[in-house]
C-alpha cells in the first residue's frame, strides 16, 4: 500500500473535479471530436467521412478489420497525419498544434517501438528532456517495480519489457489522453496481462482517457467501458459498453422474416436454420414478443455481429 | 484487506463478482468492520480491469451499507457479517455433505446435482403461498 | 496408437544460444492441442523440429511414430501452417491448388476446391490481393487438402482481426470434426485455445509446466480463499501453484486430484487463462500478474 494511492477513490476517473465555490463549472471537451474526417492516399480512402465524438474519462476500445482505418484515425488524432477532408479536435484543440497540445496526448505506437541503442536510463532522461510535464518519480518508480535494469540497452529487453518501457514513457509525461495502437498483439499472455495491469493502474491514478486499438476482444472486455467498431473507414458502432450491451439482444424463436419485426428493432445479423431464426437486434425498448427467447450478448458477440454484417454487405 | 479475483467467462458481471467476494470475505470473517478495502488503483491494477468497474462495485457496497468511503483515505468496511453463523451452520453443512455423497454415489454428476438443487430451491416461496 | 509428437531430451542450439533445451514432452494423438508459453520458450523451434525443417542438436523427436522429415511417407502425414500463414504472393489461388496437387500424393482436390468455394474466393485471384484472413484460410486449405494425420499450426491467427480469427478457428474445428486428425496449435490467445483445444501444454523455457486435458485441468485446479495460513499448514494433497497473503486472507491457486473442501474456505473455479497465467508467473518467479496479484505488491 503506497501513500496517496487512495486518492482517486470516490469519483470516476476522468470526471472533472467539482468546481470550487465561486468558480464556474469547467466543461470538459471531448477526448476526440471528428467531423467528416477523411484521409486519402492516392485513390484510396484510408478513412472516409468519419464523424465520431469520444467523451473524456473512458477507456475506449477501437476494433475493426486490418485496413479499416484504425491506425489512420489514431495517427490523425496525434497530428502525425493531416486530414484530407473534415476536422478532428483532441481535448478541444487541433492535434499537435503546439507544445500545450503535444503535452496533453501520449502515444504508444504499434508493437511499442523504443530506441534499441539506448539504455532504459537514457530513455527516461530523454523523456524528461522532451516533456515539460514529465513525472520522473513516477517513471523511476515503475521501472523499479518492473525490475528493469536501468543500464540495459532496449535491444536486450524482452518484448514484454519493451512494451512496459514504452507505456511507462507515455504515462510519465502525464497526458490527459493516451493513444495506443495495437500495443500488445505480439505479447505472450503473461506480458499482455502485465501491460494491462500497468495501464489500468495508471488510468485509475491519473484520470486518464485511453484510446486503444486491438484485435483481442477478451482483453478489451476486461478494460474498456467504451467501444468503437470501425469497418472500411467508417464507424459502424460506438458507445458506452453498458449501453451497448443493454440495447442489443439475441432473439431465438420460430422461423420468421426479419422484415416483420417491430420498427424499433434493428436487425444486425440474422440466421435461419431449419424451423428456427436467430437474430441479433438493437432496440432501446424491451422485447415482449413471447415467441422469442431473449438472451443477453457479450462484447465479443457484438463485435463479431457488426464485423460480419459489414463483411457481408 | 482482501484480494479480488475475476472469472471473465463466468457470465457474471465483473462488478458483481467483486461485490460477491466482499460479502463472502465478510461471512468467512476474512474482513471485519473497520478494515480498509483495496483502493480502486490497487484493484484495477491488480486485475487489469477498468477502474469504473471497481467504483461501481464499491458504490453498490456503500448503498448496501456494507462499506463507506472516507474521501482521500479509502473505502472501509462498516459491518461485520460473521457472528457465529459459520460454526452454527456446521451441522447443516455436514448434512449437505452427506447428501452430496449420496447423490454422487447414486451416479449423479455435478450438473444433475445442481439441477436438483435449483429445481427444489426456487419454487419454495410459491409452495408456501399455496 | 503412437503419440502425435514425442520429444525426449530434445534440444536445438544456434551458435551459443539454445532455442530449445532438454525438452521432454508428449502430445497425444487424436487431440486438438494448444501450445502456449512466453515468446522465446521454444515453441516455434519445437514445431519446426516436428516438421523436419530443423534437425535436433540433442535428443530425439518422433512424430506419429516416425522421424520428422525422414521420407515421403512421413512428410505426407504432417501438414504445417507456419507463423503468419505465408502464401506465394504472385501465385493465384488456382496456382496454389495445382502446386499442392503436384507436391502432395494424398492431395484431395475435392476438399480443396470445396473449401475455396465455401470461402467465396475467386480462384484467379493472386495471393497478394487477399486479405490477411483470406490468406490464412488459403494456407489452412493447403494444409488440410493434403490429408495429413497431424496438422501443426504455429501462431496462425496472431495478426488477424476478430472475425477472421473466428472464421479460421471455425474452419479448423470443422476439419477436426470431419477428418481424423491430430492438431497442435501454438497461440498467445488463451481465449482462442479455450474455444478449439481439448488438450493444453504450457511450455516455459523448454520445460512443460503443465499438460493435460482441458476439462481435467479446469476440474483439478481451484481458487481457494480462506484465513491466513502458512503453506505447510495446508492439506498435503493441495499442490500450490500460486499463493498470496493479504490482511487476514490467504488466496491460493491449487491443483488437487480429489474434491477440495475445507471449512472456512471458499472455493472458486479457475478460468483457463488464469490457470495459464498462474503457471507462467510461477515459472517467471512470481511476477505481479496472474490470478493472484497481491503477494508481489
Amino acid at each position: 500500500m503506497t501513500a496517496g494511492s487512495a486518492a482517486p477513490e470516490g469519483r470516476p476517473p476522468g470526471t472533472p473535479p467539482a468546481a470550487a465555490p465561486g468558480e464556474l463549472p469547467r466543461r470538459t471537451p471531448p477526448a476526440l471530436d471528428a467531423r467528416g474526417l477523411g484521409k486519402r492516399y492516392g485513390r484510396r480512402w484510408a478513412l472516409a467521412d468519419c464523424t465520431l465524438t469520444i467523451p473524456a474519462g473512458h477507456v475506449v476500445g477501437l476494433v475493426g478489420p486490418n485496413g479499416a482505418g484504425k491506425t489512420t484515425l489514431l495517427n490523425l488524432a496525434t497530428g502525425m497525419l493531416e486530414p484530407t477532408t473534415g476536422t478532428v479536435e483532441v481535448l478541444g484543440g487541433a492535434p499537435a498544434s503546439g507544445a500545450d497540445q503535444l503535452a496533453k496526448v501520449g502515444y504508444v505506437a504499434q508493437d511499442t517501438p523504443v530506441y534499441a541503442g539506448l539504455t532504459v536510463a537514457e530513455h527516461l532522461r530523454l523523456g524528461a528532456e522532451l516533456n515539460p510535464g514529465w513525472d520522473d518519480e513516477l517513471a523511476r518508480g515503475r521501472i523499479e517495480r518492473l525490475g528493469l535494469d536501468q543500464k540495459l540497452k532496449a535491444a536486450k529487453l524482452s518484448g514484454g519489457q519493451r512494451a512496459q518501457l514504452a507505456l511507462t514513457l507515455a504515462i510519465a509525461k502525464r497526458p490527459e489522453l493516451l493513444i495506443l495502437d495495437e500495443p500488445i498483439a505480439r505479447l505472450d499472455p503473461l506480458a499482455r496481462r502485465e501491460f494491462l495491469q500497468l495501464l489500468m493502474e495508471a488510468t485509475a491514478e491519473q484520470e486518464l482517457t485511453v484510446l486503444m486499438s486491438s484485435h483481442l476482444i477478451a482483453d478489451l472486455e476486461r478494460t474498456c467501458d467504451y467501444l468503437i467498431v470501425l469497418v472500411a473507414g467508417r464507424v459502424v458502432l460506438a458507445g458506452q459498453v453498458d449501453d451497448l450491451l443493454a440495447s442489443h439482444h439475441l432473439l431465438t424463436g420460430p422461423r420468421r422474416d426479419p422484415a416483420t419485426l417491430p420498427a424499433d428493432q434493428q436487425v444486425i445479423t440474422a440466421s435461419h436454420v431449419g424451423r428456427q431464426s436467430s437474430l441479433l437486434v438493437r432496440t432501446d425498448k424491451p422485447v415482449h414478443d413471447p415467441a422469442w427467447t431473449v438472451a443477453n450478448v457479450d462484447i465479443e458477440d457484438l463485435v463479431l455481429a457488426y464485423l460480419s454484417r459489414a463483411a457481408s454487405a | 484487506m482482501i484480494e479480488f479475483h475475476l472469472d471473465t467467462r463466468s457470465g457474471v458481471a465483473p462488478y458483481l463478482q467483486l461485490i460477491h467476494q466482499v460479502r463472502q470475505a465478510l461471512r468467512l470473517g476474512l474482513l471485519r468492520e473497520g478494515d480498509r478495502l483495496p483502493t480502486v488503483k490497487e484493484v484495477a491494477g491488480g486485475l487489469a480491469i477498468n477502474p469504473n468497474t471497481v467504483l461501481k462495485a464499491y458504490r453498490e457496497l456503500e448503498y448496501e451499507g456494507l462499506a463507506a468511503a472516507k474521501p482521500g483515505v479509502g473505502t472501509f468496511v462498516t459491518k461485520t457479517l460473521t457472528d457465529d453463523s459459520i460454526a452454527a451452520h456446521a451441522p447443516l453443512r455436514e448434512e449437505l455433505d452427506e447428501w452430496l455423497s449420496r447423490a454422487r454415489a447414486a451416479g449423479l454428476d455435478d450438473e444433475s446435482i445442481e439441477a436438483i438443487f435449483r429445481s427444489t430451491f426456487r419454487p419454495q416461496p410459491q409452495e408456501d403461498a399455496v | 496408437m503412437a503419440a502425435a509428437l514425442e520429444a525426449d531430451g530434445l534440444g536445438k542450439q544456434y551458435g551459443r544460444k539454445w532455442a530449445l533445451a532438454d525438452c521432454t514432452l508428449t502430445v497425444p494423438a487424436g487431440r486438438v492441442t494448444g501450445l502456449v508459453g512466453p515468446n522465446g520458450a521454444g515453441k516455434t523451434t519445437l514445431l519446426n523440429l516436428a516438421t523436419g525443417m530443423l534437425a535436433p542438436t540433442t535428443g530425439s523427436i518422433r512424430v506419429l511414430g516416425g522421424v520428422p522429415g525422414s521420407g515421403p511417407a512421413q512428410l505426407r502425414k504432417v501438414g504445417f501452417v507456419a507463423q503468419d500463414t505465408p502464401t506465394y504472393a504472385a501465385l493465384s489461388i488456382a496456382d496454389h491448388l495445382h502446386f499442392g496437387a503436384a507436391a502432395n500424393p494424398g492431395w484431395d482436390a475435392g476438399i480443396a476446391s470445396a473449401r475455396i468455394r465455401a470461402l467465396r474466393l475467386d480462384p484467379a485471384q493472386k495471393a497478394a490481393k487477399l486479405s490477411g484472413g483470406q490468406r490464412a484460410q488459403l494456407a489452412l486449405t493447403m494444409a488440410i487438402a493434403k490429408q495429413p494425420e497431424l496438422l501443426i499450426l504455429d501462431e496462425p491467427v496472431a495478426s488477424l482481426d476478430p472475425l477472421a480469427r473466428r472464421e479460421f478457428l471455425q474452419a479448423l474445428a470443422e476439419t477436426v470434426a470431419e477428418q481424423e486428425l491430430s492438431v497442435v496449435l501454438s497461440s498467445h490467445l488463451v481465449a482462442d485455445i479455450e474455444r478449439v483445444c481439448d488438450y493444453l501444454i504450457v511450455l516455459v523455457a523448454s520445460r512443460v509446466r503443465i499438460a493435460g486435458e482441458v476439462t481435467e485441468l479446469l476440474a483439478s485446479h481451484h481458487l481457494l480463499t480462506g484465513p491466513r495460513s502458512e503453506e505447510d499448514s495446508l492439506p498435503g494433497d493441495w499442490e500450490i501453484i500460486q499463493a498470496s497473503h493479504v490482511g487476514r486472507q490467504t488466496s491460493l491457486l491449487v491443483r488437487a486430484a480429489g474434491p477440495v473442501k475445507k471449512p472456512g474456505w471458499a472455493v472458486d473455479k479457475v478460468s483457463l487463462e488464469d490457470l495459464v497465467l498462474g503457471y507462467m508467473s510461477q515459472a517467471a518467479g512470481g511476477t505481479t500478474a496472474g490470478l493472484l496479484t497481491g503477494a508481489a505488491r
